[in-house]
């Protein structure tokens, strides 16, 4: 351990800019030399998720995915991030001088742009890109109701699929042809610039779903809850199943295509932001009182019952975004897709990444979506490897991997160079 | 002018049992009072029933003239009734700063729509709550604090953290509940201290729940006694110290043999 921070300690110079701009060197170099590269070293191809899937399928191509790993990603990142640390300070520096939301635009367009390049290589990437980001969106929204308020809820694919389901009959109502509902009622080139407005729909939706949920929640609490929410779960469930308008069993297909890389990044970002914003007010706070005392919380002239039906529909309606984007990506939901292996899948995530914690939300989320798909050929034995490193993230930290830490963005942008109060070291 | 607060035979029943009966109490604006009992005399209940937590199965209770039996805690506690608990009810997960920020919460009026999206009038109102917040703490000697989460703090400090955070409720009356329980002579001395400065500083009327007979005697201007729901003395410290009444209540009856 104390080798390993050694090891890094020339690396706590770089600020957020040299990361970023480490990781587009590494971008670049996979756009330009990849094929060449993966070709030296007998790769069939360029290995889609860092050789994860190449590695189990042939195991004497390991030392070859290591290789390219290296050479590819690892070396460019840490060299041009150490090497650019003078520059990218200043560029830092530059940026903190700017007003932070600007900044912060600035590294989010920065990111995106090499998010972009890395996942075009290949359309296998952006489909695990783009369920990522949709993933991070739903785990901050069950993390609003069972990290920061504290409830246990188990509805959330039940909200994810109303939001799904209600989209898709928009979209598939007002703006495509297709066999469901027959002509499109408007026209077809409005749709794309209508899709937010349709997603919010979803949203709401959901969220007015969610006050079957967060009406009991005024009275019950912990177990009793858990089962009406599950109760909840499985009533939107078979309800869809049942209703031919809508598909019933066989789902929804041909979804028009809306929901490009662009679309989730952005609904992601807001969507961070918005979590951010409400749950550092004192409005939010009030979330965490209720959990974690609601007779005190009550004395401090908080509103209990408003403040639990506001985390139930603002994660719903988050939920039913993330369901909406997800329908429009996969261009085909059906029921079955929103049941308990969804359900299990989310609380992993939020469990994993840590409640109470933006941070923990994206760790989270991307570490499990990327295990589950790094891991797909393993097939079965993935649903062993995965709930056991669950169960020893839950014996050594119960509360998950970064849990109770709001997230910084002027700290985590700031220049590096200096000795500050409260910096690394 | 109404009293502050007005409470006319004030009963209450958990089924058949007969909790708290014919309770009366009237508090002028700036009085400290006291109520005093045994273990399981109902003291807390009568707490619990004028802050809202149960409603009294009859009675009056007003505060400023206005009727608060049935209305809910959190309107209560924004009608000016701030309380502490005996057995402190602190946000474990919470910092001490958001402690005080949260009591704010009936006083900002930015609504969700200004919590999702920061608009400048819920930045300004949150600017202001913090700035206020950090006087309170300042007060209270509890500033060095700010930023620790609630169960790091010695437990004294945990006493001062539920007062300030009663106090940021802007309360008309301040309802203790056994402040000084499990606290050192040296921390006593300085509650003792904290609740003198908040009477005169905030101007507050003060209803306190103790055990201790020096903290209750050194404070309060009138003293009832709750035995078995019953109030069976009332009127100045010196007095109810002498009360044979309250003396068996407390003692038990003196043996004659």
């Amino acid at each position: 351990m104390e080798k390993l921070k050694k090891l890094f300690r020339p690396f706590s110079v770089v600020p957020l800019a040299g990361w970023l701009l480490g990781v587009f060197c590494a971008a670049m170099m996979e756009y330009y030399l990849g094929d060449l590269i993966s070709y030296y070293l007998y790769l069939p191809k360029i290995p889609v998720l860092f050789g994860t899937l190449v590695m189990l399928k042939d195991p004497f191509l390991i030392p070859s995915v290591f290789g390219y790993d290296l050479i590819v990603y690892v070396v460019p990142v840490f060299l041009v991030a150490r090497l650019s640390a003078p520059l990218a300070n200043r560029l830092a520096a530059l940026l903190e001088s700017m007003p932070l939301w600007l900044a912060t635009l600035l590294h989010l367009a920065a990111f995106y742009g090499i998010l972009h390049m890395w996942a075009g290589i290949n359309d296998y990437r952006v489909l695990v890109v783009k369920l990522t980001m949709i993933s991070i969106i739903l785990t901050l929204s069950l993390n609003v109701i069972n990290g920061y308020q504290g409830e246990f809820s188990c509805s959330h694919p039940g909200f994810m699929a109303l939001g799904a389901y209600a989209s898709s009959t928009l979209t598939l109502l007002l703006f495509a042809n297709d066999k469901m509902f027959g002509e499109p009622l408007l026209n077809p080139a409005l749709g794309p610039w209508l899709f937010p407005l349709v997603l919010i729909i979803g949203g709401l939706v959901a969220a007015l779903g969610s006050l079957i949920v967060a009406i009991p929640s005024f009275r019950t609490r912990g177990d009793y809850l858990a089962i009406i929410s599950l109760a909840f779960l499985f009533m939107v469930k078979s309800a869809i199943e049942n209703m031919e308008i809508i598909g019933g069993p066989r789902g929804m297909s041909s979804q028009p295509n809306y929901a490009s890389l662009t679309v989730v990044f952005v609904w992601m970002s807001l969507c961070i932001w918005i979590v951010h914003n409400f749950t550092t007010s004192v409005l939010g706070k009030a979330l965490n009182a209720v959990r974690d005392n609601e007779p005190a919380a009550n004395s401090m002239t908080v509103n209990t019952r408003k403040t639990k039906m506001t985390a139930f529909m603002f994660g719903a309606f988050w939920a039913g975004v993330a369901g909406g984007l997800f329908a429009h990506v996969l261009r085909y939901v059906n029921p079955s897709t929103f049941g308990l292996n969804k359900l299990a899948e989310i609380l992993a995530m939020v469990y994993f990444g840590g409640l109470n914690s933006i941070y923990g939300s994206i760790v989270g989320a991307v570490s499990i979506s990327m295990l589950s798909e790094a891991l797909r050929p393993l097939e079965l034995f993935k649903w062993i490897i995965i709930p056991l490193i669950l169960i020893l993230v839950m014996i050594f930290r119960p509360h998950g991997l970064i849990s109770f830490t709001e997230i910084n963005v002027k700290e985590l942008m700031r220049p590096r160079n200096k000795e500050r109060s409260g910096g690394v070291e | 002018m109404a009293p502050l607060l007005n409470i006319r035979n004030m009963t209450h029943f958990f089924g058949g049992l007969r909790a708290v009966s014919d309770f009366n109490l009237t508090i002028e604006p700036g009085e400290i009072r006291g109520l005093i009992g045994p273990n399981g005399a109902g003291k807390t209940t009568v707490f619990n029933l004028i802050t809202g937590v149960y409603t009294p199965t009859e009675g009056i209770v007003e505060l400023e003239g206005e009727n608060i039996k049935g209305v809910e805690t959190h309107r209560i506690a924004d009608m000016g009734l701030g309380r502490t608990f005996q057995n402190l009810a602190l946000w474990r997960h919470m910092n001490v700063l958001d402690h005080i920020r949260l009591a704010h919460y009936s006083q900002l009026s930015y609504g969700l729509f200004g919590a999702f999206f920061g608009t400048p009038k819920c930045r300004r109102q949150e600017k202001a709550v913090i700035e206020n917040s950090h006087k309170l703490l300042e007060l209270f000697d509890i500033d060095k604090f700010a930023t620790q989460n609630i169960g790091n703090l010695p437990y004294g400090a945990q006493r001062r953290v539920e007062m300030a955070r009663a106090m940021a409720t802007k309360p008309k009356i301040l309802f203790l509940d056994e402040p000084t329980a499990g606290m050192t002579p040296d921390e006593l001395i300085r509650m003792i201290e904290i609740i003198r400065q908040v009477h005169r500083d905030f101007g507050v009327a003060i209803f306190m729940i103790e055990h201790r007979m020096k903290f209750v005697m050194d404070l309060c201007e009138r003293i009832q006694t709750l035995v078995f729901g019953e109030v069976i003395a009332e009127g100045p410290p010196e007095e109810i110290q002498n009360n044979p009444e309250v003396i068996e209540a407390y003692l038990g009856k003196e043996d004659l043999h």
